[in-house]
């Protein structure tokens, strides 16, 4: 037993949900309790969709456990097939149906329904949601698609785009267009919008661009095994990202690597001297494996930040990040466990965070600047405006996102500059953020007994701060005040001072200046 | 006849037929309690003992109340737990030692059974004795089930009461027991009504912390604030306590039936009675009344939920001046809401169960002015051009005595006219 508060994954039924809930003509027979129904307002609320899932659950109860349960199976099977006539299904079990072992895909088999009826084994105690989503897609695709004729001109199929998915809806129109500038027309978008019928059709493109390898990993290395297609192995997120891409699909489909980005402004507002003040920023990256890796590029060569640490929750893709560590210096954290990725956050004290919905609020804690790369988001995450990750656009979207909670550098000279003024002072916060602004608190007269504490002996290893460089240090600014706090006790340690003064205070600075 | 008690009208529901129906249903688990009772409750920790669904649903539900330190939390079982392989109890009694070490302001431990525990006969009403044997004086470990194959929804809070009754001191003191879990703000000011009467003294099940948990005995009468307290009732019984037969305080006319059944108990005089809720009454029909402009002659359809619904029918229709055209609760218990069923005038359906496909043919058919329903089905009822009210609010919100009558009728007033308002968007794409 593990005992758990936030998951940043749901069980893997949920991951088949997000493809079927992403297709059309398809249906799912779940074999599940009532109340497993729950995930249906992931769905119509936190991705705010405008009809049911295209799921039916046997919400079986206490009463019906014993031979019950599969002839429950058999009705909601039969039920869905005739309200629904999907062109397939896919029929399997929940966490608790896996216990009573009424076996979906022996019961399925048994009915001739006249269409593919796929039965998915995802084992609930041992795997999780990405997991099921790779799963499902890939028993669909490995059901449904054969090897066929190639389009005349050059296609591709775009695979991996979810139900749920982080900004999925929109990095399909920025794909879409991207080889549309090098004569690529797109041949099946899956599972997103795609009917059973289009999957059949897949094996006419030329090649695959894998979007999401976490959703469609499998079914890409299947589809490049039995029908011959080629799948990218870049992800088209950040501008260099972007033109690797276009230069291996270019490569990949024999084609000149064509490219309009008549649209980019990240380049040149990522040049502009607002930006400098972005250089060296220490920044935290965690989330799903390939947004991670994509942003720790963006973050360290686009936005000029240093990356002081990063990992993911997908243990599926801890080789991947771990080698990503290695290139960029630092160590991965791979884990699920939220409370570990805080302390790992708060052990490193980066200016901000790159992360979930969780990590957002890790930030609000620590008080971290944090912008989100990454599911799982909530509803704040799936807009209204067009906003993708990917390509030319997903790169302008992503330099606002990044720059948005920080400071802007003008506002942040100004707040150093006047940093002892009584009105405009580090209290009052940055004046595009939420708060009331707090006149500056009058001094205190010193507090004797704090003086006497101070000047006590201190404990073996222990830091004291003298008074003077306790109020020195509060004339940094907020923002860099808890990373001089930290350098200067590093510092002393090293040094072997147990009392930090106004001195140690600027020798620290000195010692780590950039 | 007092002027307290509502007419009823010529004919009610208590006898009308009820369309009982089984299949698909769309609706929570009983887990979902935890979210409102562990607030309510302030040094119980609710363990629920399942699977990654069930901190998945807990997640979901919970929203935002996740990331504050939340006292609830799964002990999510792995395959070796379930191979055998790991004895179940005593990896549970080191998960409960973790928990209790890091959090020793926890004074109740809930183990809350789900579907996955339930399946595989996990004892943990044994563990729950086990456990408060190695950690009394300071923790009580308790037990309920919460599954989905047991309880829906709010039937969770009625099972975590349920649970504590056999365990509540023994009393023979005459008292008024007030039984369910409301928002602080409502609890007192019901309890502000109560002894403005007279009547004391006055205990609450849940209370909000063990040392403060209620005796019961043959002089507690109960009076139930919710009506999905079937099991809390049954067990209050067996322990000599007597439950008032009232209407559920909501509205105006709900909020009086409910305190007059109370104060003919504790024999408090119709003059004192007038005197304490005349004020209050006449700002609950006030603030209706504004919501009601909205409401009045529109059509409702209730989809089965929390066991709220037939309380709250009979306040839109008689209150606000709704049609009721269907309304469906997870399940009834006539002896509960009885009273609710003689004050709703016959004519709507009264549906028990669910088989969801069938009941939003039913809706569609319908098309009722505002339909009541889960978000599983909101959103999509919206775009299919239906006016929803999302049913979760009604219990997560204050909505009971006078004081929220007007707050009340608002929720449902609410997606009536945000519809009139934007009406002019239709077809803007």
């Amino acid at each position: 037993m593990k005992l758990t508060v936030w998951t940043y994954e749901g069980p893997p039924h949920v991951g088949a949900m997000r493809v079927a809930t992403a297709m059309k003509g398809l249906h799912y027979v779940l074999h599940a309790p009532q109340g497993d129904t729950y995930a249906d307002l992931l769905f119509t609320m936190i991705e705010r969709r405008n009809h049911r899932p295209p799921v039916s659950y046997t919400t079986f109860q206490a009463r019906d456990l014993g031979a019950d349960t599969a002839n429950l199976f058999k009705t909601a099977l039969h039920d869905a097939f005739d309200r629904f006539h999907p062109q397939a299904m896919i029929v399997g079990s929940s966490c608790t149906a896996e216990l009573i072992q009424d076996d979906p895909e022996g019961m399925a088999a048994t009915l001739d329904l006249g269409i593919p009826v796929i039965p998915l084994e995802l084992p609930s105690y041992q795997r999780k949601e990405n997991f099921g989503s790779d799963e499902t897609f890939y028993q669909i695709v490995k059901t449904i698609a054969r090897p066929m004729e190639r389009t005349a001109h050059v296609s591709a199929n775009l695979i991996g785009p979810v139900g749920l998915g982080f900004r999925h809806r929109d990095d399909i129109a920025e794909v879409t267009a991207l080889l549309e500038e090098m004569g690529i027309s797109v041949n099946v978008v899956a599972p997103m919008d795609a009917t059973p019928a289009d999957i059949a059709r897949m094996g006419a493109a030329h090649f695959n661009v894998l979007m999401y390898p976490e959703h469609a990993e499998t079914a890409a290395r299947w589809m490049e095994k039995t029908l011959g297609q080629p799948f990218t192995k870049t992800v088209p997120i950040g501008v260099g990202a972007t033109r690797d891409f276009i230069a291996e699909v270019a490569q990949i489909a024999g084609v000149a690597p064509r490219a309009d980005d008549g649209r980019l402004r990240m380049p040149w507002y990522s040049q502009s001297v607002d930006s400098t003040y972005l250089t060296g920023k220490r920044v935290f990256l965690f989330g799903d494996a390939t947004h991670v890796k994509a942003m720790a590029r963006v973050a360290r060569d686009e936005m000029g930040f240093d990356v002081v640490g990063l990992g993911c929750y997908n243990r599926e893709f801890a080789r991947d990040i771990r080698k990503l560590a290695r290139e960029f210096g630092v160590e991965a954290l791979i884990s699920d466990d939220y409370l570990e990725v805080e302390q790992t956050i708060e052990a490193l004290a980066p200016e901000m965070i790159l992360g979930t919905q969780m990590e957002r609020h890790i930030g609000k804690r620590l008080g971290i600047p944090c912008a989100v790369i990454s599911a799982p988001v909530h509803v704040q995450d799936f807009p209204a405006r067009y906003s993708p990750q990917m390509g030319w656009e997903g790169a302008n979207v992503i330099f606002d996102t990044l720059v948005h909670p920080l400071v802007m550098g003008l506002e942040e000279h100004l707040l150093h500059m006047f940093r002892e003024d009584f009105e405009f002072h580090d209290d009052a916060g940055a004046s595009h953020h939420g708060g009331a602004a707090k006149a500056r608190a009058v001094e205190a007269e010193p507090d004797t007994d704090q003086e006497a504490a101070a000047a006590a002996a201190p404990a073996e290893g222990e830091i004291v701060w003298l008074s003077a460089a306790e109020k020195e240090l509060k004339k940094i600014p907020f923002f860099v005040r808890g990373k001089a706090k930290r350098n200067t006790e590093k510092f002393a340690l090293e040094k072997g001072v147990h009392e930090i003064s106004v001195e140690t205070l600027y020798e620290a600075k000195a010692h780590y200046a950039r | 006849m007092t002027g307290f008690v509502p007419a009823p009208p010529a004919a009610g529901c208590r006898n009308a037929p009820v369309l009982k129906e089984r299949g698909q249903r769309e609706v929570f688990c009983g887990l979902t309690g935890i979210i409102w009772l562990h607030r309510k409750m302030q040094d119980a920790f609710f363990l629920v003992v399942g699977s990654r669904t069930c901190a998945h649903l807990l997640q979901s539900a919970a929203g935002v109340m996740i990331f504050a330190e939340p006292r609830f939390g799964t002990a999510i079982l792995e395959e070796k737990d379930l191979a055998g392989l790991a004895d179940a109890n005593a990896e549970l009694d080191r998960e409960v030692d973790r928990l209790l070490a890091r959090r020793p302001d926890i004074k109740q431990l809930f183990l809350v059974g789900s579907c996955p525990s339930e399946v595989i006969k996990l004892d943990l009403h044994r563990a729950a004795e086990r456990l408060t044997e190695r950690h009394a004086p300071h923790v009580r470990v308790m037990n309920y089930s919460g599954s989905g194959i047991e309880t829906t929804f709010t039937e969770g809070e009625d099972a975590c009461l349920a649970t504590m009754v056999p365990t509540l001191p023994a009393t023979d003191e005459r008292q008024l027991l007030m039984v369910g879990a409301l928002p602080d703000v409502v609890e007192d000011q019901a309890l502000g009504l109560l002894e403005a009467m007279g009547v004391g003294p006055v205990r609450c099940l849940p209370a909000h912390r063990a040392a403060e948990t209620p005796g019961v005995g043959p002089n507690t009468v109960v009076a139930l604030t919710q009506p999905f307290l079937n099991e809390t009732a049954a067990h209050l019984e067996r322990r000599g306590a007597r439950i008032l037969s009232a209407p559920f305080p909501f509205g105006e006319e709900g909020t009086t039936a409910w305190l007059w059944a109370v104060a003919q108990e504790f024999g408090v005089s119709p003059e004192v009675f007038e005197r304490v809720t005349e004020a209050p009454r006449a700002r609950a029909r006030k603030a209706v009344a504004a919501a009601a402009e909205t409401l009045r002659g529109k059509s409702i359809f209730f989809f089965p939920d929390s066991q709220l619904e037939i309380p709250l029918a009979r306040f839109l229709t008689r209150e606000c001046g709704m049609t009721a055209v269907e309304v469906g609760a997870p399940f009834i218990n006539k002896q509960i809401v009885g009273p609710d069923l003689d004050l709703l005038a016959e004519g709507p359906v009264i549906a028990e169960g669910q088989d969801v496909d069938l009941q939003l043919d039913r809706c569609r058919a319908a098309r009722p002015d505002l339909t009541v329903c889960g978000l599983g089905l909101a959103n999509p009822l919206e775009a299919e051009g239906l006016s929803t009210k999302w049913a979760i609010e009604l219990v997560f919100t204050p909505v009971h005595f006078y004081e929220q009558a007007g707050d009340l009728a608002g929720l449902f007033a609410r997606p009536v006219r945000r519809r009139a308002i934007l009406a002019g968007l239709e077809g803007a794409a």
